[in-house]
């Protein structure tokens, strides 16, 4: 029996096997920030312990980090605090690092694959669960905590049990206007925030291998919105060349070597997964969520839906309660439901492609008034480039903020929250209660509908939006 | 860490599913840089509700946690184990744990005991009628029970969880036994694998 990509991957990483014990597994590649890392680096002082291979870590600056004044210190003396920690532990451990102000700073799941750091086939971790974004290049990626980000500085291995694999196929091509997004928010939907729980997800079928790489990041990033640890896409020729040339990608013969060994990493044809779900490309639609969790989502089309018709009585009363806390009515179209903010950025759907597909739908327009449109590119190499592009130049006319990079009103650690009871429509990951500010209420969205929404006031598709008059294009 | 056999306490009945990492500590109360200090971020939105279930008299002390499905899916913050510890809690019970807090409430010697969903209907009831009763987790013969009322289910752990509990071992420590293998395999990994330092030097000397 063949092996599924996932099984290959950690097959050629195991450097110790024993019964009755977790494979002992090496890590490739460990990315440190601010937060989950001082009790971890303070683990190995207390013990007297080295950091193994500051040569296979490396760290940034990201989710405490303002986005704007960036020149300035931390007004926040917790945040400072923080993040000055990291700078002392990186200088002590030998560890490099991305400050705010320096051109690689990120988010550090946009920065890995910039820098061609992340590569097919290797073992990725980091003291966060958005590291499965890694998987879309064929690399068994997956978030930690701190204990273990101290187990992988001290031994740079993890002893851990063996995943089982769900195949996430997503048959034929998505239509226009339909991202990656929401593929993903469709696939959790589907199987619920627990339904991947103790697997791997490898998606595949003919949408995810149309994809680009940073599309594919998209979906691979919110594997653990489904309860799944990682999330994997079997590396392709699209890999291939997203990689080439970059800063940290091999060159000459040691190219054609790793080439040579990604392209043994696909599923073989005759390996069976734990489970198989199957999506048809053409039944996805533009999707968002109602709840305050991601599988509470429905196509853009639908309505609020009525508790009472959920057959679970967890999920029914789940939804009672997230009803109550969103404030919102069942039977109230998902479009009509008016938004404070929209937030784009995030490591879900910070990237280039991200700002200039919103970019497109804002060209010539304006944000609707009393709506903040919050533009944060997830990374300072995305805002340069962005810049180049003339992309700041669409937003700020629209109306936008365009800030400096980092997690920002993702998770709201830094000053960008939500005030109690504003609403969102969010780019990034989780509708959580509070997540981006107390009492705030997220709706997840594609980059696409979050720039609709900007533009119109209440979720809406680009589809939905009136034709921009000619004039206003001249202009712009 | 300290061993754990068997944990009794008074516990509180958590009547949620998908309780998730940021209803146990918001993102706010991850800015301290120690591993103490959580408490007061333990469920802090939920916490200013008056009526919330850890804010009755009867729930004061309670060491042992009843929640739902999914208890901590979202972030990898090992925070919220450590905030549950440093409330008071030793032991949630869940019928389903997300993977990540699991392994961190494993690492930092918080018990994650999963029973069946009805087991924790029967445990709600019990406690919110009876939050006198002491519950006994015994992880030596993976068992939660309520001596009082005469219930007892049997929880799911995985061997090496509970041995490494029960022992009370440092896995950093166990791991560094196999020093030599790691050695090994870092001496046979591929040259095309790609390291975080050189580069530097280079991007340095190119400037």
């Amino acid at each position: 029996m063949g092996a599924t990509l996932a099984q290959k991957v950690w097959d050629d990483h195991v450097v110790r096997r024993a019964a009755g014990e977790p494979d002992l597994l090496y890590i490739d590649l460990h990315l440190l920030h601010e937060v989950t890392s001082p009790q971890a680096f303070e683990g190995l002082r207390m013990s007297g312990r080295a950091l193994r291979r500051p040569d296979l870590t490396i760290a940034t600056e990201d989710h405490n980090v303002p986005t704007t004044d960036l020149d300035q210190p931390i007004a926040d003396p917790v945040s400072r605090t923080q993040v000055e920690t990291l700078r002392v532990n990186c200088e002590e451990f030998g560890v490099r690092l991305h400050s705010m102000g320096d051109v690689e700073q990120g988010i550090v799941h946009v920065i890995g694959p910039q820098l061609g750091l992340t590569q097919p086939g290797m073992t990725v971790v980091c003291g966060d669960s958005h590291t499965s974004t890694h998987g879309a290049f064929g690399a068994l990626a997956f978030g930690i905590g701190t204990s273990e980000v101290e187990h992988v500085m001290a031994t740079q291995t993890l002893p851990l049990k063996p995943f089982k694999t769900m195949a996430v196929t997503v048959n034929g091509l998505l239509r226009p206007g339909v991202t990656s997004k929401d593929v993903i928010l469709a696939v959790i939907s589907t199987i619920g925030t627990g339904g991947g729980q103790g697997y791997v997800l490898e998606y595949r079928g003919e949408a995810i291998e149309a994809m680009s790489m940073e599309a594919r990041m998209t979906i691979c990033n919110m594997s653990i919105e489904a309860g799944a640890r990682a999330g994997m896409i079997a590396p392709d020729q699209t890999t291939f060349d997203y990689l080439r040339g970059r800063p940290h990608a091999p060159t000459g013969q040691q190219w054609d070597e790793a080439v040579a060994y990604w392209r043994t990493l696909a599923t073989d044809a005759d390996a069976v997964f734990d489970r198989e779900v199957v999506l048809d490309a053409d039944n996805i639609a533009p999707f968002v969520t109602w709840g305050t969790n991601p599988g509470q989502g429905l196509p853009l089309s639908g309505s609020v839906p009525d508790p009472a018709q959920f057959d679970d009585a967890s999920e029914r009363t789940a939804a009672q309660r997230a009803l109550e806390y969103m404030g919102l009515t069942p039977g109230t179209p998902l479009r009509e439901i008016a938004v404070d903010t929209v937030f784009l950025g995030s490591c879900t759907n910070g990237r280039i492609e991200d700002l200039r597909s919103a970019a497109e739908v804002i060209r010539g327009r304006s944000v609707a008034d009393g709506v903040r449109l919050l533009v944060v590119p997830g990374s300072a190499r995305v805002r340069l480039k962005a810049e180049a592009e003339g992309l700041h130049e669409v937003f700020l006319q629209a109306g936008a903020e365009w800030r400096g990079a980092g997690c920002s009103m993702c998770l709201g650690m830094n000053p960008d929250q939500l005030s109690p009871g504003e609403r969102s429509a969010s780019t990034s990951n989780r509708n959580f209660e509070g997540r981006q500010g107390r009492g705030g209420r997220t709706h997840l969205v594609s980059p696409l509908v979050a720039a609709a929404t900007a533009v119109t006031g209440h979720l809406a598709s680009a589809d939905d939006l009136d034709p921009i008059p000619s004039d206003a294009l001249l202009g712009a | 860490m300290q061993p754990i056999t068997v944990h009794v306490g008074r516990a509180a009945a958590l009547r949620r599913s998908n309780v998730d990492t940021d209803q146990i500590v918001p993102a706010v109360y991850l800015k301290r840089v120690t591993r103490t200090g959580f408490a007061d971020g333990c469920f802090a939105a939920w916490r200013s509700d008056p009526d919330f279930v850890l804010n009755r008299p009867e729930h004061q002390g309670v060491s042992i946690l009843v929640a739902g499905p999914d208890f901590g899916t979202g972030s990898s913050r090992e925070h919220a184990v450590w905030a549950l510890q440093d409330y008071g809690f030793a032991v949630v019970v869940s019928s389903r744990f997300a993977d990540i807090f699991r392994g961190n409430a494993g690492k930092a010697g918080l018990l994650a005991a999963q029973v069946e969903q009805a087991f924790v209907d029967v445990l709600w009831d019990l406690l919110d009628e009876h939050p006198d009763y002491e519950v006994e987790v015994d992880l030596a013969q993976r068992t939660v029970s309520v001596p009082q009322a005469g219930v007892v289910a049997d929880f799911d752990i995985d061997d090496y969880t509970r041995w490494r509990l029960m022992e009370g071992l440092d896995d950093i420590g166990l791991t560094m036994r196999h020093t030599d293998a790691i050695d090994r395999f870092e001496q046979q990994r591929p040259a095309f694998l790609p390291s975080t330092t050189p580069r530097l030097a280079e991007d340095s000397a190119a400037q």
